[in-house]
């Protein structure tokens, strides 16, 4: 089995989901007896990889490829798996690969399992991936080629099987892309406002506060326990806090020693900022809410009878 | 100027989503059918586009009978035509074939623009519009936070959020398939007089025997299923009193957080 791995970067040090997906194609390909192969588009980060156990490290030196550009990523992609002809393309479930890669499950007609959390080799390799806001989880079975990407956390960078592996240095022919996309350069909205990862304690905010005027609230209880103020992202939507409040995949990745949520229901792009907190305590009155099922204290109940009486008592 | 906007009828949050026995359907009285959230604020900025640049708006689902409620409400909201896709006899599972089945009935239409939502709220594959981009050689667009039209109708300028706040202007040529982040607009509500309109709306129809594509089949739901728990939950329940009192035990006690 041939396994075709996309690493992501940017400045030269690559993305840690990429690095996980990475770890997830070498154990997916120790089932399969497999080859691994990583592209990357960085040199530094091609000479970074190998120290690690793969088949081939393919670095694609084109200037194209030095900023993000869908099509020219299509392409060399399009170019590689032409040759490598892999039964299996990985990725890390970054908001990069949500922009590029369906295209390329339309261009290679691979399906494109999105956002993964897991796999098990049944005969077939069956992928598990939430559906439902992480209410239910799915099954789903890849007979013949497909594209799988991973979602952050799921699988750990650490346990990277260390090798000595050597880079296939290539520059691609992408005269023929016609520049239908032209991105221009990154910038910041505002100055970092608040920096949430180095904090002890975090009540954070979500729809279930149902209204700007019930803040407040929320903030007393901050208050009492020393605690910073964060928030998922309907709050920041609504515009009840500033973006740089939010926490999850947009926004800030936190692992306070406890993580108070309040009225977060915990939909999936909000739990990757936020699981690795040591102790997490989510009020909800949906005893069935995702959030409970990554918390160690789930209170079941309504914010506004509970939260004035715990604030009294602190 | 043409503009398809890609709408999806799903369960609500509310819905309590009992699974039958063949661990793929649910049980239909576990579910309320609403828009996809995140569609509702594509529609939204395809009826703003409309307003400014005189564009047609047409609204496009795919799926059982009962999805027509999502055409009926777009057609109200201001919607020009509609067009519905009956999933009977066809697999909906794969996003795939989601994409080649919509693509084969909206290609002729040479739209200008297709806009959909980020993502669905029940399936979340988050590819369907990128699919169509590529199948029908078009530009692209994801996590879209702000839309101007440019050059005579040729262009579009885009705002895109990238990863951990960062934000970048990309400029595209028409036609292009954009997926709308959440929160970029509000979408409105239907009128009155937009709702007596949509009797007057045209929704054309197509069904099995009028779509021709090439079915992957690679893809295969086996099970749908609770997530097992990762770790030990401790609940705390009560009256209001009590949770209180419990609350403020764990954060003095346990967690030594509190004198």
């Amino acid at each position: 089995m041939e396994i075709v791995v996309f690493i992501q970067s940017i400045d030269g040090i690559p993305n840690n989901n990429s690095l996980e997906s990475l770890c997830a194609a070498q154990k997916i390909s120790e089932t399969k007896n497999g080859n691994v192969h990583a592209i990357t588009f960085d040199k530094d980060v091609a000479n970074n990889l190998t120290t690690f156990d793969l088949a081939n490290i393919i670095y694609v030196s084109n200037d194209e490829l030095k900023d993000y550009n869908p099509l020219y990523y299509l392409k060399s992609l399009e170019l590689l798996c032409n040759e490598i002809n892999p039964n299996l393309i990985i990725c890390g479930h970054s908001y990069q690969t949500r922009d590029w890669v369906p295209r390329l499950s339309a261009r290679l007609d691979y399906p494109f399992i999105s956002d993964c959390i897991n796999f098990s080799d049944e005969g077939e390799i069956n992928f598990t991936r939430p559906i439902y806001q992480a209410k239910l989880n799915e099954k789903i079975s890849l007979s013949g080629n497909g594209i799988v990407s991973f979602q952050a956390g799921s699988f750990s960078k650490d346990e990277l099987a260390q090798g000595n592996s050597s880079i296939n240095e290539k520059s691609l022919d992408l005269s023929g892309v016609e520049l239908t996309i032209n991105p221009g350069e990154r910038f910041k909205e505002s100055a970092d406002g608040i920096d949430l990862s180095t904090a002890e304690v975090i009540v954070s905010i979500g729809r279930g506060l149902s209204k700007e005027e019930n803040i407040p609230l929320a903030k007393s209880l901050a208050e009492k326990l020393n605690a910073q103020i964060g928030a998922s992202r309907p709050v920041v939507d609504a515009g009840w806090l500033d973006h740089s409040y939010q926490i999850g995949s947009s926004g800030q990745t936190v692992s306070p020693k406890l993580y108070l949520a309040v009225g977060i229901s915990g939909a999936i792009q909000h739990l990757v900022g936020m699981k690795g907190s040591k102790n997490i305590m989510a009020i909800n009155k949906d005893p069935n809410a995702p959030i409970f099922e990554i918390s160690d204290y789930a209170v079941v109940g309504d914010i506004f009878e509970i939260l004035p009486k715990l604030i009294e008592q602190l | 100027m043409k503009i398809c906007v890609l709408i999806k009828q799903v369960a609500s949050e509310d819905s309590s989503l009992v699974l039958n026995d063949d661990k793929l359907t649910f049980d239909s009285g576990s579910i309320n059918f609403v828009s996809n959230e995140p569609d509702t604020y594509a529609l939204e900025e395809a009826l703003l586009l409309k307003e400014n640049n005189n564009a047609e708006v047409t609204v496009c689902t795919f799926g059982s009978d009962s999805c027509r409620q999502v055409l009926k409400d777009a057609l109200a909201k201001g919607a020009d035509n509609g067009i519905f896709i009956s999933n009977e006899g066809i697999d909906d599972s794969s996003p795939i074939n989601i994409a080649k089945v919509i693509t084969s009935c909206i290609k002729d239409q040479n739209f200008d623009l297709i806009l959909s939502g980020l993502q669905s709220n029940d399936i979340g594959y988050s590819q369907i519009g990128l699919l169509i981009a590529e199948y029908l050689d078009t530009s692209h667009a994801s996590l879209v936070m702000g839309t101007e039209i440019l050059d005579n109708n040729n262009k579009v300028k885009v705002k895109l959020e990238l990863e951990n706040g960062w934000f970048q202007w990309s400029e595209l040529s028409l036609p292009s398939s954009l997926t709308i982040q959440s929160g970029i607009n509000t979408p409105r509500y239907a009128t009155l007089k937009g709702i007596m309109s949509v009797k007057n709306k045209e929704v054309k129809e197509y069904s099995k025997d009028n779509i021709s594509y090439t079915e992957n089949n690679n893809y295969k739901v086996v099970e749908r299923f609770l997530p097992q728990k990762s770790k030990e939950t401790m609940t705390i329940d009560g009256s209001p009193d009590e949770i209180a009192e419990k609350m403020l035990d764990v954060l003095k006690n346990k967690l030594r957080l509190v004198q």
